[in-house]
């Protein structure tokens, strides 16, 4: 099951290459891992999005939990939360394919913020799903890169992970 | 008071109460070996490799229970240090590796001697530091004391770029008193309603067991788990990093288990109802196939490390905490407790116990002309009172010592269980020596493994060390032999060294004592010769029967039940190898 564990860690260097290597060396698998200071510059958040059995998510939080850089961490899957990504996509435009390219981005609510003769630049956030749905309403043939952040997320309501 | 980086280093090292450092200097540890040099509070041991060095310090650690200390420089000092950093991984003991780094400025160059510490060690230290800042060093080396010494122990690295032990540079120096990290809290205590659950089970268990490791005697809870088994009734086996922890000549021990643990301690867990695991870690020697570990049981589990809990195997009650405190806890419920363990119950699990027991599955063949390993060992326990601190190397005679030398105290069994590092025995036998110069050290080792660091030799003669080093010479790497013998239809490949030194004279090169042994009625002549010699170390080379085997045995991937037992007595002594 896919699982998105959000992590405060020291905001040291090497505390992300930890995380990374534990990873690695476990044999467990990253599908996306986002981190950035929080408003306490010491701190770190990090999202990162992994799949596994029960067994291999426990074992991933608690040996997550173990590294001394690690300060806390929970599993948004497991409650309500709210999940985010940021996507910029570069499209090769024609004279005839430019507005329809705007009309689809518009219904995605994206944002076009970059326009040359022949391309533009789309930024779109929301959900991971929403996102592939944007990718694919767009002909292949005519990106040229998708820059995609990974998700993010936030638990619902007013609790929170914090110190 | 204002001192320079190196400066720090040693008066935080005096300030913790570190007797020993066990090093090799190097261009970026040069102000270091300076400083050290300056003072006599803090005694330098000069090793000849450094992964002697980082074995010393766990030999030290193991015995004591102190943190072991190491110095070494950047670069290949750094790296040989990684062998000994990962063997105090795997059996969690702490250390604290200082490690030289080039200067903050060229690291990232590829500078002479430069790599990567913090970045290699990651895997194998249970946290690392690099010093960026001289006013940060004393703080540093404060953490890396209470990390690598609370919760579950570890090694900790520290990489001192050498500008940062500028002896031009000074800053004040204080140390702290303690250190609070907020990201690092390990647990102490157990809860309540879990201990209270297990306390319930256990006096409801027909056929108990505790399996007890490494753990009880790291968190010194020899004592406790004593108690709890007396008060309990309950058998008792222990693992191999446990053995010492439980007195191996109290009639309720069953002896180690897992794959060369005694038949009566695999069946016991095979059949058993509840098991009590207390700081150990179901580690795959211990477990054999998963799928078939301990069917019948309810399995409850004390452990400070949380990630050990239900990592292989599922329990039913984890126990989150120190082993100490939560035996503590669990005696004062016991204490309180109106139920007892049934009497009718453990009677007839301790009678089906006792029937496994005359298998006698560590019998041997004593009649053999040929020296028998396990008989040496024997000699050993005898000529030592079973009051020696044994270490050991890793194969066939680190199985054999765990089996014939009963253990009756805790840290007295010095071994690399986990990793299973050659090379470890010799180093942590001067380690342990340093520690208790007055007691008696003995390195059981084999003719393979006394080679990996045999370059210490040298080292036990610097500082007068006197060490007995047995080695159980049988010409072959023999747990590889076994193996091959098993498991490849006995195609011996490279497990045989046909240029193996003439060890009597090596010995004596390096300024010791050798004495050859190739006759059964010399071995314990030879051991109270050696022991007599109280001021020297002593080298005693045994032959020993070549085809000689470790039983039990549980091949890889079998079950408990699954044992490999000597076929029949005194069959396999004479059998000439091709």
């Amino acid at each position: 099951m896919r699982h998105i564990i959000s992590i405060l860690i020291e905001n040291e260097s090497g505390a992300l290459s930890r995380v990374a290597g534990l990873f690695s060396a476990r044999g467990y698998n990253i599908e996306s891992l986002t981190v950035a200071p929080t408003e306490d510059p010491s701190l770190s958040r990090m999202t990162l999005v992994t799949r596994g059995s029960e067994n291999v998510i426990e074992q991933i939080t608690k040996q997550l939990n173990k590294l001394i850089d690690v300060v806390k961490l929970i599993d948004l899957a497991e409650s309500a939360h709210i999940e985010r990504e940021l996507m910029l996509v570069k499209i090769r435009t024609s004279e005839h394919s430019r507005g329809e390219i705007r009309n689809v981005a518009e219904i995605f609510r994206g944002k076009i913020i970059d326009v040359t003769p022949t391309s533009y630049v789309v930024e779109m956030t929301g959900p991971s799903e929403k996102l592939d749905a944007f990718v694919a309403t767009i002909d292949p043939d005519s990106i040229i890169e998708v820059v995609r952040s990974g998700p993010t997320g936030i638990s619902r309501g007013e609790k929170g992970l914090h110190l | 008071m204002e001192l320079s980086g190196a400066q720090i280093v040693i008066q935080s090292l005096k300030d913790e109460g570190v007797e020993y450092i066990f090093g090799y200097p190097g261009g970026a540890v040069l102000h270091l070996y300076d400083a050290i040099f300056q003072q006599d509070d803090v005694k330098h041991i000069l090793v000849r490799h450094e992964q002697g060095a980082t074995h010393a310090a766990d030999g030290y650690a193991r015995a004591t229970g102190k943190p072991g200390v190491v110095l070494v420089t950047s670069g290949p000092g750094a790296t040989n240090a990684v062998t000994g950093i990962a063997t105090a991984y795997m059996d969690s003991i702490p250390l604290v590796v200082i490690s030289g780094q080039v200067s903050l400025p060229v690291i990232g160059s590829d500078a002479f001697q430069e790599v990567d510490m913090v970045g290699i060690t990651r895997p194998c230290v249970k946290h690392n530091f690099l010093v960026k800042d001289v006013s940060q060093l004393a703080e540093t080396i404060k953490k890396a004391f209470h990390v690598a010494t609370t919760g579950r122990p570890g090694p900790v690295v520290v990489d001192i770029p050498k500008d940062i032990t500028d002896p031009r540079i000074k800053v004040p120096y204080k140390y702290p008193k303690k250190v609070v990290m907020r990201s690092y809290n390990p647990a102490t205590t157990g809860h309540k309603g879990q201990i209270k659950k297990a306390v319930d089970l256990l006096l409801a268990a027909e056929r108990p067991i505790i399996y007890s490791g490494g753990g009880v005697v790291l968190g010194e809870a020899s004592k406790e788990l004593i108690e709890l088994a007396k008060t309990l009734g309950f058998p008792v086996t222990n693992t191999l990093m446990g053995l010492g922890a439980y007195p191996a000549t109290d009639p309720q021990f069953v002896g180690m288990l897992g794959m060369h643990g005694t038949y009566e301690a695999n069946m016991a867990m095979h059949e058993s109802d509840v098991i009590l695991a207390i700081g150990a870690r179901f580690d795959d020697r211990v477990t054999g196939k998963l799928d078939e570990f301990c069917p019948y049981a309810k399995i409850i589990h004390i452990d400070v490390d949380p990630a050990s809990i239900s990592k292989t195997v599922r329990v039913d009650v984890p126990i989150v905490g120190g082993v100490k405190p939560v035996l503590d806890q669990m005696l004062e419920m016991l204490a309180e407790s109106k139920k007892k363990p049934s009497k009718k119950a453990l009677e007839a699990w301790w009678k089906q116990i006792d029937q496994w027991r005359s298998v006698h599955c560590l019998e041997f063949d004593r009649e053999s002309r040929l020296i028998k390993p396990q008989y040496v060992i024997e000699q050993l326990y005898e000529v030592t009172k079973g009051d020696a601190y044994v270490t050991s190397d890793v194969g066939q005679h680190q199985m054999w010592a765990a089996q014939y030398y009963p253990f009756d105290k805790p840290r007295r069994w010095i071994n690399s269980g986990g990793l299973g590092t050659m090379g470890f025995g010799l180093p942590a036998a001067i380690g342990v020596k340093l520690a208790f110069p007055d007691s008696e050290v003995a390195c059981v080792t084999g003719d393979a493994s006394i080679q990996m660091c045999i370059q210490e030799l040298s080292t036990a003669l610097q500082y007068k060390t006197p060490i007995k080093i047995i080695n159980l010479n049988n010409s072959y790497m023999g747990m590889v032999r076994q193996w091959q013998e098993f498991s490849y239809e006995s195609r011996y490949s490279h497990s045989y060294m046909d240029t193996i030194p003439e060890f009597v004279k090596l010995a004596e090169a390096y300024g010791h004592v050798g004495i050859r042994v190739t006759k059964p009625e010399e071995v314990r002549p030879a051991l109270e010769q050696a022991f007599a010699l109280k001021d020297r170390t002593v080298f005693l080379d045994i032959l020993t029967d070549r085809t000689e085997n470790v039983y039990p045995m549980i091949e890889a991937g079998k079950g408990h039940h699954d044992m490999k037992l000597r076929v029949a007595l005194g069959t396999s002594t004479d059998r000439e190898l091709a």
